[in-house]
């Protein structure tokens, strides 16, 4: 096995992570194998997800090998912020060519690296290895190593080739980039009790400059972010903090964990989203940081900081009660935000509806976000015209989504706000919140909506596109009805694991075939339910409906 | 004239090219329920999916055959066989159009040979066109893509036709180069069809992704040139090819039907404008509407009222070859310097250029020349570079996603080049410097003192 190969054995066997809880050894080592749906997949590769994760530290250059699609398609397309170097904007790429593909790339990447220390001199270069390198059997390491030998800076290698899997996995490969290579490689000018790392938050929009300040007034230095607008010295030294938040999305989780392992810094997953959660966040890093010795008034200016805080919040999201109560919100994300914003969204008086959230208690905490995750992936999986018959069917007065479904709510005339990756407004923090709230305001108080819905004179209103579409879905949804083999064959088809695309079919039938009693069983022989864990509910729901049938169908046979 | 190079760097740096696969999938995307399909990783189409997105403010189709790491090794024929069945099911197109990335293009998959062995197995699919065009990452650029991809359609879908069969003498094809936005699309055709003819575009983007709420959701394209029409075009009457490298797509149409054909290197210009609409004359044998005559007279004032604006101003351009070739001409005529051009692949024209070096090269290369530039141009990726060279940018190519309205920006015909001449002349006016008294004795540039202007007219 090759020791890419290894590490990306050893990073689907996270102990820490919470989806592998739910995996078999055989799924685990299917993990990295598991093919996507050709036609059917959708999302970024790998190296994707390991740029995304590095590319904030800001005065590093960030190298990519390969051809041009890798690099010259994608740069300067994300918006984590810095606050000093703006190297980290500047792209690099090897740009390989035919020759390179047949005598190997490895001289063409030394050279570069040596380019680019002559001309930009930065403290340290991230080398991204992608597909076609990897293939031709360019070895990075050899390269980096060498360069590093022979130049006197770092070069890391970031070995992640786009063909391994999905984004995820990438942010996980460029954490271990960062702990076989950098992390506890340089040492902080001083320490405090104060000091914490805040691990995978990428400073997208500036989001943490809007926590930052609160733990300024504290006294809590962050050590190193990891990685938004991180100096490479600052990760280096890393290893000195004395506790960590891991910010919560999976994301970078093998960092979390290692550093509690070899560094003993303890960490807690919490989220900078919602004004519960940024509080929660700031009594457990106090909670954690006091743990480790820091003084236990820590806790009092916190509770002081928290209590003016979010006593600040709600009164600036007052004014906007007035208008927004009653308004209906159709929100579809991922799980890790959805929780947060739903609380700030009611409290100004909005309804959600729609998804499969109706109220918000906090006990359902945890079932709600796996219950959105699960939303915002089906809505990834619709075609346009089901995700327009959702829209209207859900008489929603605004959406909030990823950018995916920007474009079918906007064409649909419908008041749309990113609550996404590549969102331009930053929503973290006490004053995030109240600037979410404002931006929904200022979306749905927008005058155009009544322009742009209003048909032209001399149009019939009947015959509007909006009204066709409708019908046509109408029409489609009839003439399964009409057919019960179609309709058992769409049946059969409807997704039902969107990590690893298994459709209800396969696994009934694995369930028919192996005897199969507990979802665990289910993904140790379908895969279904080995990425997030969202459907493992759904999953539950098919083994029970075919035991009913099971049963009901020896009661016949005995009867 | 130019002397063409190649940049001698190892490491490119802010890239100006962009890939050739998917030029070609953005050529697919000119056709009607087309879903271009990438074989490839899965990342690869992320990627330019996002790219698309963002410049044109449009959901786009696009589908991967998610080769993974294994299956790279093993070769694609199932992946290429299950995305095919699969887009076939959930999109219903009536094309699929292929485009090889880097990766299997590195096995060397023939996914010629696939397609041939999933046509025999699955009859269902045989009214759906699928066109395969082989684009490596690791050679030639976005254009290249683009330009294979027209060629490979021509040959894949239009019907040969006898040379004497009778020809629709009022149809017109058009093969618009990649630099061509949907707005100029739309230019051309007015222009067309002011004549009496009935241009058809291939590809149409115009159709496409032209920024309109369309008039349904489907999950492939929505408008652009059908398989059908595509099909008939061998028995139009004429093709005009716009951008040299639509030459070889125009050359198979004739070669295939006979349709002969009139290259335009650029509709950007007074002169080239002139030889389109005394073509369409000729062809359609009607004198030249009242309409064209007016809109030639206002370009020509334009000129006249922008020439001391444009004057020996020094301009810093990067662009894909025939974009370059275009806009640069345009810009000596207005009587304009070249200081820097920089290109991402190589074009028979570069050499003809009037500036000294011509390079294949990126934003860095262009960043260092445009050192005292009165304006660079390039896409949006040089942003970053005209804020540290303090210099004024304007926005031309695709990418072009911090900016409203890229796929409407018109510069083709007298219209879409006046407007040119209004929008650059005015960002060269507000960038005047003002005299003053420690510069009025180096300043002798004409300020915005229109007052000067109209006094020499
Ligand atoms: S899948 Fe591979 S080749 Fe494609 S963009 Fe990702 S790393 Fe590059």
């Amino acid at each position: 096995m090759s020791s890419l190969a290894n590490k990306v054995q050893d990073v689907f066997n996270e102990p820490g992570c919470a989806k592998n809880q739910g995996k078999s050894d055989k799924e685990r080592k299917k993990g990295c194998t598991k093919q996507l749906q050709p036609g059917g997949a959708a999302g970024g590769c790998a190296f994707d997800g390991a740029k995304i994760a590095l590319q904030p530290i800001t005065d590093v250059a960030h190298l990519v090998h390969g051809p041009i699609a890798c690099e010259g398609n994608s740069w300067d397309n994300r918006g984590a912020k810095s606050s000093g170097s703006r190297l980290y904007r500047t792209s690099f790429t090897t740009d390989i060519n035919e020759t390179d593909v047949v005598f190997g790339g490895e001289k063409h990447l030394f050279k570069s690296i040596k380019e680019i220390l002559d001309k930009y001199d930065p403290p340290a270069v991230f080398v991204y290895q992608t597909c076609v390198p990897a293939m031709i059997g360019d070895d990075i390491g050899a390269v980096c190593k060498a360069a590093t030998e022979k130049f006197g800076k770092p070069v890391v290698p970031v070995i992640s080739p786009g063909f391994v899997g999905p984004k995820n996995l990438g942010n996980k490969l460029a954490g271990e980039a960062l702990l076989d290579h950098v992390i506890g490689t340089g040492e902080p000018e001083y320490t405090t009790p104060y000091d914490i790392n805040i691990i995978g938050e990428y400073n997208l929009a500036g989001e943490l400059w809007q926590v930052k300040p609160l733990l300024d007034e504290l006294g809590i230095r962050i050590l190193s972010c990891i990685s938004g607008d991180a100096k490479y010295h600052e990760v280096a030294s890393s290893h000195r903090a004395k506790a960590a938040m891991m910010v919560c999305s999976k994301a970078m989780i093998n960092i979390a964990r290692k550093m509690e392992e070899r560094y003993d810094i303890p960490f807690f997953e919490g989220s900078f989203y919602g004004i519960g959660d940024m509080s929660d966040s700031l009594r457990e890093i106090a909670r954690l940081l006091i743990e480790k010795g820091a003084d236990p008034e820590l806790m009092d200016r916190t509770e002081a900081v928290i209590e003016r805080e979010e006593a600040r919040a709600w009164e600036r999201i007052a004014p906007y009660k007035e208008r927004l109560t009653g308004k209906k919100v159709l929100l579809i994300t991922g799980g890790v935000k959805s929780w947060s914003v739903v609380a700030a969204l009611q409290e100004a008086g909005m309804e959600l509806v729609g998804t499969s959230v109706k109220k918000s208690t906090k006990e359902d905490k945890d079932k709600i976000k796996e219950l959105m995750g699960q939303d915002a992936h089906m809505i990834e999986d619709m075609t346009p015209r089901e995700m327009f018959k959702m829209l209207s069917d859900a008489q929603a007065d605004i959406m909030l989504s990823g950018g995916r479904s920007q474009f079918i709510a906007l064409k649909a005339k419908m008041p749309w706000l990113d609550i996404n990756q590549e969102r331009h407004h930053a929503f973290a923090g006490y004053e995030g919140m109240v600037d979410l709230v404002r931006e929904i305001d200022k979306a749905l108080s927008n005058p155009i909506w009544d322009q742009v819905r209003k048909p032209a004179p001399w149009d019939d209103g009947q015959e509007s596109w909006e009204a066709r579409a409708l019908a046509e879905a109408e029409a489609e949804a009839a003439a399964i009805a009409a057919d019960p083999v179609l309709a058992e064959e769409m049946r059969r088809s409807t997704q039902i694991c969107n990590c690893k695309t298994v459709d209800t079919g396969t696994i009934e039938d694995a369930i028919k075939a192996d005897h199969l009693t507990t979802v665990k069983e289910v993904t140790a022989a379908t895969n279904a339910g080995g990425g997030c864990t969202g459907c493992h509910e759904r999953i539950a729901g098919i083994l029970s409906a075919l035991a009913a049938t099971k049963a009901e169908a020896r009661e016949a046979d005995h009867g | 004239m130019a002397e063409v190079r190649n940049s001698k760097k190892a490491c490119t740096v802010n890239a100006l090219k962009m890939s050739q696969p998917i030029g070609g999938a953005l050529a697919f995307m000119g056709l009607n329920g087309a879903m271009p399909l990438l074989h490839g990783s899965q990342g690869c189409t992320s990627f330019g999916l996002v790219l698309f997105v963002r410049h044109f403010r449009e959901a786009i189709p696009m589908q991967t055959t998610a080769m993974s790491e294994v299956a790279t090794v093993l070769g694609g024929l199932e992946n290429v066989e299950q995305a095919i069945v699969n887009i076939a099911k959930r999109a219903k197109p009536e094309v699929i159009g292929i485009c090889s990335t880097g990766v299997t293009e590195t096995k060397g998959d023939d996914v010629d040979g696939y397609i041939k062995l999933i046509r025999d197995k699955h009859p269902e699919l045989d009214d759906i066109a699928i066109v395969y065009v082989s684009t490596p990452d690791f050679k030639d650029a976005f254009q290249d893509g683009w330009a294979r991809t027209v060629t490979r359609i021509v040959d894949e879908l239009v019907e040969t036709a006898a040379p004497e069969a009778p020809r629709t003498q009022k149809r017109i094809n058009v093969l618009p180069g990649c630099h061509l936005t949907p707005g100029d699309l739309y230019e051309i055709r007015d222009i067309v069809e002011s004549f009496g003819l009935e241009p058809v575009f291939l590809p149409d983007l115009s159709g496409s992704v032209d920024g309109r709420i369309p008039d349904e959701f489907t999950p492939t394209t929505l408008g652009g040139i059908s398989v059908k029409e595509v099909a008939t075009l061998g028995t139009s009457a004429w093709t005009i090819a716009v951008g040299e490298q639509m030459r070889a797509a125009a050359e198979a149409l004739e070669k295939k039907a006979g349709v002969p054909f009139t290259l335009y290197d650029r509709l950007t210009g007074l002169a080239p404008n002139d030889d389109l609409i005394a073509l369409l004359a000729r062809l359609s044998g009607r004198p030249v509407p009242e309409k064209w005559r007016r809109q030639r007279s206002q370009l020509v004032d334009a000129m006249l009222d922008g020439h001391f604006f444009f004057g020996n101003k020094r301009i810093a351009i990067g662009a894909s070859p025939d974009l370059l070739w275009s806009v640069s001409s345009f810009l000596t005529e207005m009587g304009c310097n070249i200081e820097a051009a920089v290109t991402t692949t190589h074009g028979p024209l570069l050499g003809q250029i009037e500036t000294d070096e011509v390079l294949i090269g990126d934003l860095e290369d262009l960043e260092e020349r445009a050192e005292g530039c009165d304006l660079l141009i390039t896409h949006s990726h040089g942003r970053q570079a005209a804020e540290r060279l303090g210099i004024p940018f304007f926005r031309m190519g695709l990418p072009m996603f911090d900016r409203l309205g890229a796929a409407h920006q018109t510069t083709v015909g007298y219209r879409g080049t006046r407007d040119l001449v209004f929008e650059i002349g005015n960002i060269f006016i507000a960038n005047a410097h003002e005299p003053d008294t420690e510069t009025w004795r180096q300043t002798a540039e004409v300020s915005d003192d229109t007052g000067s202007a109209f006094a020499a007219h």
